[in-house]
């Protein structure tokens, strides 16, 4: 199944793309995606533990299953927040 | 970028109107408003800031700023509030972000609107870009 990825600041500007299309197995899920998208960009390997993830515009674990169609937002931290503050920030995800 | 069809937007690439969220938060019953206006300074972190350029995601931004709203609501019921944020390139002394907050009594209107500004630059998704002499960069760390 096919995920559309956004991509937004200064994690935008390192790729080089505002979307990504992804096509992950059927059972993937959130952890499985963004594993996915670190191999294949090493700009999102190396914002790792720094971003949250929104699924269809919410914040989601990243035990979440993934769904056709669904889009996923990798969003870098904003200037006025914590890391605290982003609720669900993957920060010692396991990658497999 | 403007969502929302009347009324003040709650992102909006155009500058923002202090007027239009006033007039949201307007009401017989109000004895106090406050209001927030975040403004793009010249300086930061010991640099001369040329200008700004904020960024956001837009649909999420505008859920977000609507839970603020909800949580405004749940912690002061008389409240009302409402808030605005301009994205794209912002020259110096430009409004960023503006916010009302309105109550029957002044304490509550800027216990809110304090409380609005600090959720908001903390969870909605917008990000600023500070242009230097020196270059440009996104900020990610609160200063």
């Amino acid at each position: 199944m096919r995920v559309r990825v956004l991509l937004f600041a200064a994690l935008r500007e390192a790729v080089g793309e505002k979307t990504l299309e992804l096509e992950v197995r059927g059972s993937a899920t959130l952890a499985d995606a963004l594993a996915q998208l670190e191999r294949q960009h090493p700009a999102i390997a190396s914002h790792r533990g720094k971003l949250l993830i929104a699924l269809n515009e919410e914040r989601a674990p990243l035990s979440t299953a993934l769904h056709d169609g669904d889009e996923l937002a990798l969003l870098p931290p904003v200037s006025g927040g914590s890391h605290g503050a982003w609720v669900g920030c993957p920060r010692d995800h396991k990658v497999g | 970028v403007t969502i929302r069809s009347q009324g003040a937007p709650w992102v909006d690439s155009a500058p923002l109107s202090l007027d239009a969220l006033l007039r949201e938060v307007a009401g017989p019953e109000m004895g106090g408003v406050v209001t927030f206006t975040g403004v793009v300074r010249n300086h930061a972190r010991g640099e001369a800031i040329d200008h700004l350029e904020y960024e956001a995601f837009a649909p999420m931004a505008e859920k977000e700023m609507r839970k603020i709203v909800d949580g405004v609501h749940e912690r002061w019921p008389h409240v009302r509030i409402a808030m605005s944020h301009r994205v794209g390139r912002l020259a110096i002394g430009e409004a960023a972000v503006m916010i009302a907050a309105a109550a029957p009594h002044r304490a509550e209107a800027f216990e809110a609107c304090r409380f609005a500004i600090d959720r908001l630059k903390a969870t909605v998704p917008i990000w600023k870009k500070e242009f230097a002499k020196s270059g440009s960069y996104w900020v990610e760390e609160n200063p």
